[in-house]
């Protein structure tokens, strides 16, 4: 942490950056939040631990815009949003200045309520260099969980810990994956159609319309918002009945498909917990079926499978062949 | 709010007498916007237009429906009805009541039912239709017909004869196709070289048209009247401009394993070679793949012996760029992979054998010389077996479902040939019907049963089983005298169905032309539009379309040059007003309409953008509308909504759903 702040201090008084993109404290230890900082006293609020889950690609958007180049620390995952960003024109590559922050996967607080530690006053030993086992300060007392139980579930199907796109690289990263990506969607994909149905409606039923993946994710980046605007009714549909509602989900999963990174911070920053980016995941593994291995974000230069068409591509049956 | 007449046809009973238009025109009446509804026998004729423009006038209609037939038989037709009332063209809209829904259902109240919602999807839509203005594009005065058969080679004859310049793309070395490689043809018995030669010589004498053979098409882009194509001429490795076409590179070239394409690999070529010795252009070119110069580096014999200096190891595959007003699609067909009927043994016996293969074995230029022999032992057959629908008429999905039409026929011809110069030899054909529509064609098969004693046999064959002495043996059914029956044979023919090429799929898809399951390329109308696709500026020559024979072919040549050269006669054409629009404040900036079009009509520039609280210089999205074809693909990629189609609009299409699911 120390390190990043230093480099960050070092680039913003040699004016090789106008502002620093990171994240600073919140109101607990475990919920740091993205943040702009402008100068070394602001700088020290800077935080960089096992919670600094969030992607700060797409705050880059809006810091294109600004006057000056921004430095903005990036995980190894959300380099691919990033290039997928440069890709589609929303970003400015110029205007960035990336440090490529180690990561050895980030923490989900209900991992570690769900191991039965409650009374929560406090998460340490969660750091880049930190501990196997992280302390956790309860009103019961102290307790210790490991790092890997208490990851989100993003980081056990880990993307590797390359990073796709930077200046410079600090600190080490470690490949977390220990699970199967698709193996969720498998499951999903097991059951009948009418116990997928009720497992989505299920699930769906809990959304309150916060929108809040929609605004954390970085494919939703549009200008404007379908859901937003008056030129269509689709608005005024997401909200009609508790089905419709549910339409939200699938309008937003087709708008992102094709361009979803996989970056998991839709599912993260759910406060119902419905696990939303299984949508994604299920059109990212049907993609790589039908048009072969692809990673959003990897390539800037690649068309996406979606927008692009050779003559090997599948005949539209297919997919209702599989069903 | 606009003023809706709906107008619902009977199509005769065609449609009334499943829908009960009565009912339709009540309840369209109760739609909003609608303040006029009526129904009437036949609304595409004189008496029909008439209604609908005595109630633009009397009702001061700003909209109409028209509850008919698929809009791609009469949109038109209403349309200009429309605008000779004064009305927007673009304010009609068609509910398909026909193909849709009369044709498609059993039942009446389910069919009015439907007939109702989908006239209320049309009124939903013009409610929101705004008059719409077309724009110009101009006419590229040059024709591409792509495939130098005998189709090919009428259509471009006749688009030359009428003064346009053509261009063919031929894709093996010579013109000629398949009526190049048949012996005789049927009714008349001519010879297909002889009456194919002359027109061959008389393409490439042409001053009007172009020959590129041993070329390609590798990518289309562009639309009706202003198609720009790429042809990759592929490297001949022989210099078109100095060779003279003596032939000594052929026969001193070394390198004789290639089986021969035009002999159907009965025999073999060598790796400089013309298919045959009436290619046009005389001109060989080196198969690299079997040419020792190019595998191993050494030879070079037949550089050596070309007077002309005229070959060129080095010579690359060459790409010209051309504009066309009118594209032709002449691809032709082959024989389908007999693999999966293992059971007429054609894979296990060298003398069971296709009836292309056939063909070459009685012509004189073939790898028999023309002489009738097996070709295991080089014996002359005794006896003969011609077993029809060889994965014709199909119903499992070993073959095709459809006849190929000309085996009847070419096979009452092989029969007759054979019995006229061979009198000892038995003929028997198997077959499951015998078709003979077309002139002079039933006499012609009456003759081979007749005069020539052909030994009809109705009936399937099950199996064909190589015998240890060399003969075959026949299993078939007889299904007059209802009994089994076994034949020996030394040689078995069979007609084998016809496939198109296997490249017309690709060039359908270039061209966005549509195509069958069978991969035939679909005519716009079946009846109507019989050689033009309903892609504008693509038109369809021979059996590119369907089974045909050669004098059916000349005449889709023909056909197909006639509405080419309509096409090309033009100086401008108006253009489809339905194209896409961007809003440049949704618009992000982000390239994957531009990435979809298949028209390039979208490109990005910086702009200043204003609207309420925004005023800045950003990248969006520009459309240029004589480029766009309104195929919508931008709309549907574009994640913010901001493009759309005018006449098809975002709004609309979801009015039109709403509506069906109201």
């Amino acid at each position: 942490m120390q390190e990043l702040m230093g480099r960050a201090r070092e680039l913003l008084e040699n004016g090789t950056v106008a502002r620093v993109l990171g994240w600073r404290a919140g109101d607990q230890s475990y919920n740091p939040e993205p943040a702009f900082f402008e100068n070394a006293v602001e700088l020290e609020k800077l935080v960089y631990d096992g919670f600094c889950g969030a992607n700060l690609s797409k705050y880059m958007i809006e810091a294109s815009k600004l006057e000056g180049k921004t430095l903005v620390f990036l995980k190894p995952c959300d380099t691919y949003s990033f290039n997928q960003l440069i890709k589609e024109h929303r970003v400015d590559r110029e205007k960035a200045y990336i440090i490529g922050v180690g990561c050895r996967g980030k923490l989900d607080m209900d991992q570690i309520r769900n191991q039965g530690i409650k009374g929560i006053l406090n998460v340490s030993g969660t750091e880049l260099q930190g501990p196997d086992e992280i302390t956790v300060e309860t009103i019961y007392g102290t307790k210790t969980v490991s790092y890997a139980s208490a990851m989100l579930s993003r980081c056990h199907v880990c993307k590797g810990k390359d990073h796709v796109i930077y200046d410079e690289l600090l600190g080490e990263s470690a490949d977390t994956k220990d699970a199967d990506r698709f193996d969720e969607v498998a499951a999903i994909e097991a059951m009948t159609s009418e116990e997928r149905f009720a497992f989505f409606r299920k699930e769906l039923s809990k959304c309150i319309r916060c929108n809040a993946c929609r605004n954390v994710c970085p494919a939703c980046s549009c200008r404007k918002c379908v859901f937003d605007s008056t030129k269509f009714d689709s608005a005024q549909k997401a909200n009609a009945d508790s089905f419709e509602e549910n339409m939200f989900h699938i309008i937003r999963a087709f708008h992102v498909a094709g361009r979803c990174t996989d970056c998991g911070e839709c599912s993260r920053v759910c406060p119902q917990g419905i696990p939303l980016h299984l949508f994604n995941r299920k059109f990212i593994k049907d993609i790589n079926t039908f048009y072969g291995e692809f990673q959003a974000g990897a390539d800037i230069q690649e068309k996406g499978p979606l927008t692009n068409y050779t003559f090997e591509d599948v005949e539209p049956g297919i997919v209702a062949e599989r069903g | 709010m606009q003023r809706i007449g709906v107008f619902v046809c009977h199509c005769g009973s065609n449609i009334a007498a499943t829908v009960d238009v009565n009912k339709v025109v009540e309840m369209v009446a109760l739609e909003p916007g609608v303040v006029h509804a009526e129904e009437y026998q036949y609304m595409c004729s004189e008496v029909g237009q008439a209604k609908i423009i005595e109630a633009i006038h009397e009702k001061q209609l700003t909209g109409v429906v028209v509850c008919s037939c698929s809009p791609r038989m009469h949109e038109a037709t209403f349309r200009k009805c429309a605008e000779r009332a004064g009305l927007n063209p673009y304010m009609v809209e068609i509910a398909n009541i026909r193909e849709q829904c009369s044709w498609i259902h059993k039942d009446v109240t389910e069919a009015t039912e439907k007939a109702v919602i989908l006239a209320r999807a049309a009124i939903a839509k013009v409610n929101l239709n705004a008059p719409l203005m077309p724009g110009e594009s101009r006419v590229t005065k040059r024709a591409l017909v792509i495939g130098g058969g005998i189709a090919g080679i009428q259509t471009a004859l006749d688009i030359a004869d009428a003064g346009y310049e053509v261009d063919i793309v031929e894709k093996t070395p010579s013109i000629g196709g398949r009526m190049s490689q048949l012996d005789k043809t049927f009714p008349t018995l001519d010879c297909s070289a002889c009456i194919l030669t002359p027109k061959m010589v008389e393409a490439s004498a042409h001053e009007k048209i172009t020959l590129y053979t041993y070329s390609e098409v590798d990518k289309v882009s562009g639309f009706v009247g202003d198609f720009t194509v790429d042809i990759r001429k592929k490297a001949r490795s022989v210099d078109m401009s100095k060779c003279t076409g003596c032939g000594v590179c052929m026969e001193k070239c070394p390198s004789k394993k290639a089986p021969s394409e035009f002999n159907r690999g009965l025999n073999n070529r060598t790796a400089i070679y013309t298919p045959f010795a009436q290619a046009i252009p005389n001109v060989p070119v080196i198969d690299r793949e079997q040419c020792i110069k190019f595998k191993t580096g050494k030879c070079g014999i037949c550089s050596k012996f070309c007077q002309a200096n005229a070959i060129d190891y080095d010579q690359t595959d060459e790409i010209i760029t051309q504009k066309y007003g009118a594209i032709v699609v002449a691809t032709g067909f082959d024989t389908i992979n007999l693999d999966k009927y293992g059971e007429y043994a054609y894979n296990e016996s060298p003398d069971v054998i296709t009836s292309l293969e056939l063909e070459r074995i009685m012509n004189a230029a073939g790898p028999t010389k023309g002489h009738l022999e097996r070709l295991s032992d080089g014996k002359a057959p005794k006896n003969i077996v011609f077993i029809q629908c060889v994965g014709s008429r199909c119903s499992d999905d070993r073959g095709k479902s459809y006849c190929s039409k000309i085996c009847c026929m070419y096979t009452a011809k092989h029969a007759m040939l054979i019995r006229d110069k061979y009198p000892d030899v038995n003929v028997s054909v198997f077959y499951i019907d015998v078709r003979t529509p077309g002139k002079n064609f039933d006499e012609f098969y009456r003759r081979a049963v007749e005069d020539y004693h052909v030994n009809y046999i109705k009936g399937q064959v099950g199996k064909v089983t190589p015998e240890a002495d060399g003969s075959l043996t026949v299993h078939g059914v007889d299904l007059i005298d209802n009994r089994q029956v076994k034949v020996s044979a030394d040689m078995v023919v069979l007609a084998t169905a016809i496939e198109p090429n296997k490249d017309a799929r690709k060039i359908a898809t270039m061209l966005t032309a549509s195509i069958d399951t069978n991969d035939f390329l679909t005519e716009a109308h079946a009846k109507l539009r019989p050689v033009e696709s309903p892609t504008a500026g693509i038109f369809l020559s021979g059996v590119a379309q369907g089974p045909k024979d050669i004098p059916e072919t000349v005449s889709q040549a023909g056909a197909a040059a006639i509405k080419a050269v309509g096409l090309l006669a033009k100086d401008k054409l108006l253009t489809n007003p339905c194209t896409a629009s961007p809003d440049p404040l949704a618009c992000n900036g982000c390239s994957v309409c531009a990435n979809v079009c298949p028209y390039g009509a979208i490109t990005y520039e910086n702009k200043d953008v204003m609207g309420p609280g925004v005023r800045e210089n950003r990248r969006v999205a520009t459309v240029n509308s004589a480029l766009c074809q309104g195929c919508g693909a931008c709309t549907v990629a574009c994640p913010s909504g901001a493009m759309d189609l005018q006449g098809f609009s975002n709004r609309q299409i979801i009015a039109e759903v709403d509506a069906i699911c109201r």
